[in-house]
């Protein structure tokens, strides 16, 4: 926090707001994007790629229109969040591009170029980040939309039952002359909301008015009714379109958001427990991931047999061909991992071409985005704004642990994207404008305190008299 | 709240913390495993990204690259005259790997074996196009091509070798297949392959080094080198203590000759003449099983070969008694295989003296340096080069007026020794007919060769082995010969 401590008698002095550092990292992310994208194109075709120019300007309007926006409407947000966010997109979409330059790729009857619809979803990702930023004064109006964020929430988780699977899970809905929709991504925000503001009123009851049992301090089922439904509810949902991922995300936000609400331990212990249970029992009924599991212990052992096992073995070649320094951008063969390539496994391509050194540097860039969500959190002032970020960061924070440890094959591969890396028009949206909201919780945090009026008491005991 | 918070700082950090660690594992320490991983396709990307090197003989390549399209391969192999050279280079497919000298020399063909090392990395430096090394063979391309054309479309192999330095001259194997048909990743390929492999003629089986044949009469001069080096006789044109008929040890079966020739007490130069069954069958005896093991093995037998393309073993085995006098005709459970019985012949050639047999001559870097170059090496000392010149001279009189006439060569020195061995339940199957020999100089032998054909349709022995075998074993020499 920096905050500056305000006497009466000095006068407030400005927090310094860290505009101008904003502006210097966000042109150094485009830069590095633009130079991302000369690679490519050298690599490939020997030659500077058309769309250069094209991709840079683009990307540096969006990074440029988000700093003056934030800078008008947020001036004392936090410097990292954006510039982090613009870079993480820009190399997304000079990934995208390099993967829509793969013969491999092309000679599929599926392909169409993802790059061009990428920077068109990122502009209206700002574009929501700008509405976040302009409309939403103060993130405590949220709070007013407590129970309206649950229904909203439940009902675009619902809505994928009802459109056809792909690629196994119902987490898409098809607008005809749109496209599909992932509303997964959106309801993750919106659900974070719902939690926050009903955890806020009910922390206090949640934390004190509880029986103690073995150890663990229980609730009152009036209190923690209501919340663990929903959440049961979505994961239920979840389970049901196969989007194992997402139920995961839901399921450890919602013990990290219980934990700090209450501040108590037991439901790290309790969320063990049951995250376990859950796992165990989906396994055992669920095929598809029965089937992941599988493709986790030995990924090598079903290659040619099933396509989990030879995705997950082509993701972990992909991650060894690449070695310390990589290939090199437009250089490796991360294409071979087939359609998933630019979504799920995109991540593959930053460790074949960009090596460990580049990957580490990635993983470092979220880990930055989630610690300085927690900042957020720890410096907000209201316990609305702390658990909201705390739960927006924590979600991204699990979100990047699952996509990464999956195609990494730390985890079993859930199918979820890379925020901001990953092809795909919902997902770059709503980490946009997840990244909005927590810019503004960041204002409101770091926002000087506005300098009491001076009271007459004060005015006396401050005469000097000669 | 805050002190939560913190807590969950952490946690965030122990995750972000597991998943570099869990990187540096994958892209660090595992990366060389899963980088030469055998399923990765990475591998054979790289592998055929660069022009293969060539196998070359006498001057010219026999292989070659072409650049394909459609395919994560860039280069394809090619050969010239495929059938007539797959015996020798072996097949390089993108789909299915490579065999014998495609296999064998694949770090200098491809150019990434470790003696090239300074050679690829001054060629990154100067930024040069990185391309395979070539394999310089011994081969004779007339010899090969006689070989070839001389089988036809017969099932047979040939090998020849020059007895001098062990050089390998020629190596035919029928039927054979173009290794082009499958050198690509297509379906078209595949199903090449699959039709390949399926052919009951197995095209693809390298008659001249991997398949061993019963030796048949040719044996016979095994055994009589045998008898010589043992002292059993010593004079080639004195009468042997050799019955007729003679009765197979422990049994009531007597050993037949094939037609009424003059075998008893025959001298070793007129049994060789005639190839009697009973003489040499009574002199394996005399000598015994671990003898002849022992004759057998100074010529190369009992071990695989490796030229540097592996040779399965041709074996004599430890038998009893009857097996063993039978074995002394090549008529029993001993099986040799083309190379081998070309070895033989090229000992005796080169008086005594049995050399390396291989066909890598040189191994060249890409910019044609030699960074390998074959010093011939003495195998064994199977006789002495008096013995030697003894065999030499019964070798010569088949030819001259033996059974193996027809590989008379006007103004050159011949010597062979022809065989039909029978094979089959009862001897039911066609028989193979054998022969090996070799041609002589003034400057010593510059050729010997061993032929067999599998479908030798024959009844009296002996004829079909100088009637089928014989022109194409001379054929050979005279290539080998005419190209000096």
């Amino acid at each position: 926090m920096s905050v500056v401590t305000n006497t009466t008698t000095i006068g407030a002095i400005d927090a310094p707001s860290r505009r101008n550092t904003e502006l210097a990292l966000v042109i150094f992310a485009v830069f590095i994007s633009v130079f991302a994208y000369a690679n490519v194109g050298l690599a490939i075709n020997g030659e500077l790629p058309s769309g250069m120019l094209g991709y840079g300007i683009g990307l540096a309007l969006l990074g440029g229109v988000a700093h003056l926006v934030v800078r008008k409407f947020a001036p004392y947000s936090d410097p990292l969040l954006l510039p982090l966010a613009t870079l993480l997109n820009g190399l997304g979409l000079a990934l995208i591009w390099r993967l829509d330059q793969s013969e491999r790729f092309q000679a599929l009857k599926t392909f169409a170029p993802a790059a061009s619809k990428q920077l068109l979803f990122s502009a209206v990702g700002v574009g929501l980040l700008v509405v976040v930023l302009v409309a939403l004064k103060d993130h405590r109006l949220l709070q007013r939309y407590t129970y309206i964020s649950m229904v909203l929430a439940l009902f675009l988780l619902i809505l994928p039952m009802f459109f056809p699977a792909v690629n196994g899970a119902k987490i898409w809905i098809k607008i005809p002359g749109v496209g599909t929709i992932q509303p997964g991504e959106f309801a993750k925000i919106i659900i974070t909301v719902f939690f926050a503001g009903y955890l806020m009123v009910k922390r206090d009851a949640l934390a004190l008015a509880s029986r103690r049992f073995m150890g663990l301090y229980l609730p009152r089922g009036r209190d923690l009714g209501p919340i663990l439904m929903v959440w049961a509810f979505s994961i239920l949902i979840l389970v049901f379109e196969t989007d194992l991922g997402s139920s995961l995300l839901f399921f450890g936000m919602f013990v990290v958001m219980l934990y700090v609400a209450t501040e108590r331990t037991s439901w790290i212990v309790f969320g063990l427990l049951m995250s376990a249970a859950g796992a165990v029992g989906v396994a055992t009924f669920e095929p598809h991931v029965q089937q992941r599991v599988t493709a986790w212990l030995d990924p090598f052992a079903g290659w040619g047999k099933e396509d989990a096992s030879e995705q997950m073995s082509k993701s972990l070649m992909a991650f060894g061909s690449g070695g310390t320094l990589g290939t090199g951008l437009g250089q490796g063969n991360s294409d071979l991992i087939g359609f998933a390539a630019n979504s799920d496994f995109i991540l593959a391509t930053v460790g074949e071409e960009l090596g460990l050194a580049g990957m580490m540097a990635v993983l470092l860039v979220y880990g930055l985005i989630v610690e300085r969500g927690v900042r957020t959190a720890l410096a907000a002032r209201d316990p609305f704004g702390k658990l909201l970020a705390v739960g927006l960061s924590g979600s991204f924070a699990i979100q990047v642990f699952v996509v990464a440890g999956g195609v990494m094959g730390l985890i079993p591969l859930t199918g979820m994207t890379m925020p901001f890396l990953a092809a795909g028009g919902s997902s770059v949206i709503a980490n946009w404008a997840l990244i909005g909201i927590l810019i503004r919780i960041s204002d409101t945090a770091r926002r000087p305190a506005p300098a009491p009026a001076p009271t007459s008491d004060a005015e006396m005991t401050q005469v000097v008299r000669p | 709240m805050n002190k939560p918070l913190r807590r969950i700082a952490i946690f965030c950090g122990v995750l972000v913390l597991a998943l570099l660690i869990r990187d540096n594992w994958l892209q660090y320490v595992r990366a060389d495993e899963l980088n030469g991983h055998k399923y990765n396709r990475r591998v054979q990307i790289e592998r055929y990204a660069h022009e293969r090197g060539d196998i070359i003989v006498d001057g010219n390549p026999v292989t070659g690259s072409v650049e394909t399209s459609g395919s994560d391969f860039k280069y394809k192999r090619v050969w010239k005259d495929g059938p007539m050279w797959a015996p020798v280079t072996g097949y390089s497919s993108q789909a299915f790997d490579a065999s014998q000298l495609e296999s064998i020399e694949d770090g200098i063909l491809t150019g990434n074996d470790d003696q090239l090392f300074f050679d690829r990395t001054l060629s990154m430096v100067t930024g040069e196009k990185k391309t395979g090394g070539n394999i310089v063979t011994t081969l004779d391309g007339a010899a090969q091509e006689a070989a070839f054309k001389g089988l036809g479309s017969k099932k047979g192999a040939v090998a020849a070798i020059d007895p001098r330095t062990g050089a390998i001259l020629a190596l035919a194997s029928t039927p054979s297949y173009d290794p082009s048909v499958f050198a690509g990743n297509s379906l078209k390929d595949s199903d090449a392959r699959q039709k390949l492999l399926k052919d009951k003629d197995k095209p693809m089986l390298n008659r001249a080094l991997r398949e061993t044949y019963p030796p048949g009469s040719t044996f016979k001069v095994v055994t009589a080198a045998a008898a010589l080096e043992n002292g059993l006789y010593d004079d080639i044109d004195a009468k042997t203590e050799s019955p007729l008929p003679w009765t197979l040890p422990q049994t009531s079966v007597q050993l037949k000759n094939e037609g009424a020739i003059p075998c008893e007490n025959a001298s070793l130069r007129e049994a060789l003449r005639w190839s009697c069954n009973t003489v040499f069958g009574k002199m394996s005896d005399d000598l015994g099983n671990e003898k002849m093991i022992e004759q057998t093995e100074k010529f190369g037998f009992g071990k695989e070969i490796f030229t540097p393309v592996r040779s399965d073993a041709s074996i004599y085995p430890k038998d009893n008694r009857p097996q063993n006098a039978m074995a002394g005709i090549g008529q029993a459970s001993n099986r040799t295989t083309p190379l081998q019985m070309a070895m033989v012949a090229a000992a005796i050639a080169n008086d005594g003296k049995l050399m390396q047999p291989y066909m890598v001559a040189q191994r060249q870097a890409p910019n044609l340096d030699v960074i390998h170059n074959h010093e011939k090496e003495q195998l064994s000392r199977p006789l002495s080069g008096e013995n030697a010149r003894k065999v030499q001279q019964m070798m010569e009189t088949v030819v001259s007026k033996g059974t193996g006439t027809n590989a008379r060569i006007d103004g050159v020195t011949v010597g062979g020794k022809t065989g039909t061995a029978q094979h089959g339940l009862d001897n039911s199957e066609k028989p193979y007919a054998w022969f090996i020999s070799y041609a002589k100089t003034d400057s010593g032998s510059p050729v010997a060769v061993a032929v067999v054909v599998e479908d030798g349709d024959a009844n009296r022995d002996d004829i079909s082995g100088g009637g089928l075998a014989a022109p194409i074993a001379r054929n050979v020499m005279k290539a080998v010969i005419d190209g000096m």
